[in-house]
């Protein structure tokens, strides 16, 4: 590794740490990414899977529906090895969801998200499970994807041009220089139980809900409203592609397809500690009650699995739904006046490379780096490249 | 869920660095209907902050968490406690055999995913051809070419139970065989034959079905393995007759 190259400390791998890693590596970086657990063992690993056409926000959130669209162009191409991609449909239930529809249709139009409306009977000729009272039909262009594989993708195309990632790495505290800016990290290495400090140029802070966590001992703040949400997984594939209802954003909205499961989520609470979020047994059977009238099927299966994931959202103060699912880059150096750290934190899987674009430019503005991203058109490696010995395949 | 409480002793291998693995006791609350991951995370949260293990998707799609619960591979995800232990009981948590111990519960699975893309295991396959031949009808079907994730989540939880592959790290194991399986029949690859048709390739299997017993994901490796040994027949066959 070139020693003169500038060194971006990258806290988190999950979907965002990943996706930056490999942006920096991709822009001539020294990339180092540390992480507490196994990659994606946080909020990424745990989302449902969703990947947005963008048709849940285009009415109340429109700027994170431009993201989302965008984004899931991008990621079907890039990194299809992970996605199942069969279109997804948004029905409309009762009075007040067909009232929706019209919003729904300008909203989508307006950020160029590709709908069409369907006639009942197409809707159950594609979908024979769906619930055969739906009352408007619009097909939109969602899909499914693989959590950790596509956290892995972006970590082995990062891994593959430089980049180290050090799982099960925690930082214990963000380290300072005499002039008071920051110059790394302290790490527990915790398969050894070994304390090692790690200097770089520049720290980001991609924890997502742990980023206030992550920065206690500093003086830099981040207004982040950890908000979690359960999901229940049944054991039967009912649908090949995503059901949301037509509603606004709401609890249990969307029915997802991946592998032999059927995935609803979700809720929308918050909490202050999220290193453990129980699931409880309410939620569950609320969840078992809004699959079924999406897909009535659902009453026939079991459960396999029931998780709960803390989304990060941007701000405080307003309950959580109606905080926007756009992404935020914190420079504490205008934020706090805190030299060389970054904060990413917010958004979507969907947007993960997005996010890393944006905070890649902040990073590379700030080192005086003007290489353009280029993380938008060229395929991720194999997930499975993230296990490669250095120096490529036996 | 229930209300219901057990009072449990959670029995899980720790190892640091170079030192020998040992088992250390936490005792613990648990509803009988949560998930054994779900545990294993309680006492990461509120009981020792070094227990590493590996997780990711809480919801069987990701293989991440494959571990021996009580002597038997189990995807802890989705494995209730019920399942496995009683009121009153003990559940021993030990990381997967075969595998190198990198720390605790997490083991290095570098070799068995270089394997798995050696056999150019799928990753998404269409709808329609992604169960086993003795499986019909198990998934809508509007006649649309729909695509999926694949069943095989690499878990590891068959390499970790088979008997074979326990006396030599050689032998490719039922995930890859059963991966060759899969890419063979989807693409029919020739070349998929030069891995497989080896002394540590489908010849090593001594048909124990352990593999079949413990995947949480219905791949049904020895059935695949049975499969491509008839596969590699007909191949050799055929080539006797002079098919290239």
């Amino acid at each position: 590794m070139d020693d003169s190259k500038p060194h971006i400390l990258i806290i988190g791998a999950g979907f965002t740490g990943c996706a930056l890693a490999y942006d920096l590596a991709q822009r001539g970086l020294k990339v180092t990414v540390i992480e507490r657990g196994e990659i994606a063992s946080g909020t990424s690993g745990r989302t449902h899977g969703l990947l947005h056409s963008g048709g849940r926000y285009c009415v109340n959130d429109q700027e994170s529906a431009r993201e989302c669209i965008q984004e899931n162009i991008i990621l079907r191409k890039i990194v299809h090895q992970c996605i199942e991609f069969n279109g997804g449909l948004f029905v409309a239930l009762t009075d007040e969801d067909l009232a929706y529809a019209p919003k729904f249709a300008e909203g989508a139009q307006a950020c160029g998200i590709e709908i069409e409306q369907i006639t009942t009977q197409q809707a159950l000729r594609l979908e024979p499970n769906l619930n055969p009272k739906v009352l408007a039909v619009f097909t939109v262009p969602d899909g499914s994807f693989d959590p950790l594989r596509l956290a892995l993708a972006f970590a082995a195309s990062a891994k593959h041009l430089g980049a180290d990632f050090y799982p099960y790495h925690e930082s214990k505290a963000v380290l300072f220089d005499s002039q008071g800016r920051v110059n790394g990290a302290s790490v527990w290495d915790r398969t050894s139980g070994r304390t090692f400090d790690l200097t770089a140029d520049l720290v980001v802070n991609a924890t997502g809900a742990w980023a206030g966590h992550v920065l206690k001992g500093t003086r830099a703040v981040v207004s982040v409203t950890p908000t979690p949400g359960v999901m229940v997984a049944y054991d039967r594939r009912l649908i090949n592609r995503p059901i949301n209802r037509l509603t606004e954003p709401s609890d249990g909205d969307i029915i997802i397809p991946q592998r032999r499961m059927s995935v609803i989520g979700t809720t929308s609470y918050e909490v202050e500690d999220v290193d453990y979020i129980p699931v409880e047994d309410a939620q569950i059977e609320q969840m078992r009650r809004d699959a079924i009238a999406l897909v009535p099927a659902v009453a026939q299966c079991n459960m396999r699995g029931a998780y709960m994931s803390a989304r990060p959202l941007v701000g405080k103060g307003q309950s959580g739904r109606s905080l926007a699912r756009t992404f935020k880059c914190f420079d504490h150096t205008e934020s706090d006046g805190i030299d060389n750290l970054v904060t990413i934190t917010g958004g979507k899987a969907t947007t993960c490379r997005g996010m890393a674009e944006k905070t890649a430019d902040l990073v590379c503005q700030k080192l005086g780096i003007s290489t353009p991203c280029a993380t938008r058109e060229q395929p991720l490696r194999s997930y499975r490249d993230f296990y490669l010995p250095r120096g490529g395949r036996k | 869920m229930s209300q219901e409480r057990w009072n449990i002793t959670m029995i899980i291998s720790k190892k640091k660095g170079e030192e020998p693995a040992h088992f250390q006791s936490f005792k613990l609350e648990v509803d009988p209907e949560e998930y054994v991951l779900d545990a294993v995370e309680r006492v990461w949260a509120f009981h020792d902050r070094s227990l590493t293990f590996r997780h990711a998707c809480h919801h069987s799609t990701c293989g991440a968490c494959g571990m021996r619960v009580n002597g038997v591979e189990k995807l802890t995800c989705i494995t209730l406690v019920r399942s496995v232990t009683h009121n009153g009981g003990e559940m021993k948590v030990e990381p997967l055999r075969n595998f190198p111990v990198v720390s605790d519960l997490v083991v290095d699975m570098s070799d068995f995913y270089n394997r798995m893309e050696e056999a150019s295991a799928a990753q998404v396959v269409p709808v329609r051809k992604s169960a086993l031949p003795y499986e019909h009808d198990l998934f809508p079907d509007d006649g649309m070419d729909h695509e999926r994730l694949t069943d095989c989540i690499e878990c590891g939880c068959c390499v970790s139970a088979c008997p074979i592959a326990l006396t030599t790290p050689a032998y490719l194991g039922p995930a890859v065989l059963a991966a060759a399986q899969q890419t063979h029949s989807l693409s029919g690859k020739p070349c998929i034959f030069d891995l497989v048709d080896t002394a540590d390739g489908v010849w090593r299997c001594h048909s124990g079905f352990e593999c079949t017993a413990v995947c949480p994901s219905n791949v049904d490796p020895a059935w695949r393995i049975m499969d491509m040994r008839r596969r590699v027949i007909g191949h050799r066959i055929k080539h006797l007759f002079g098919a290239k």
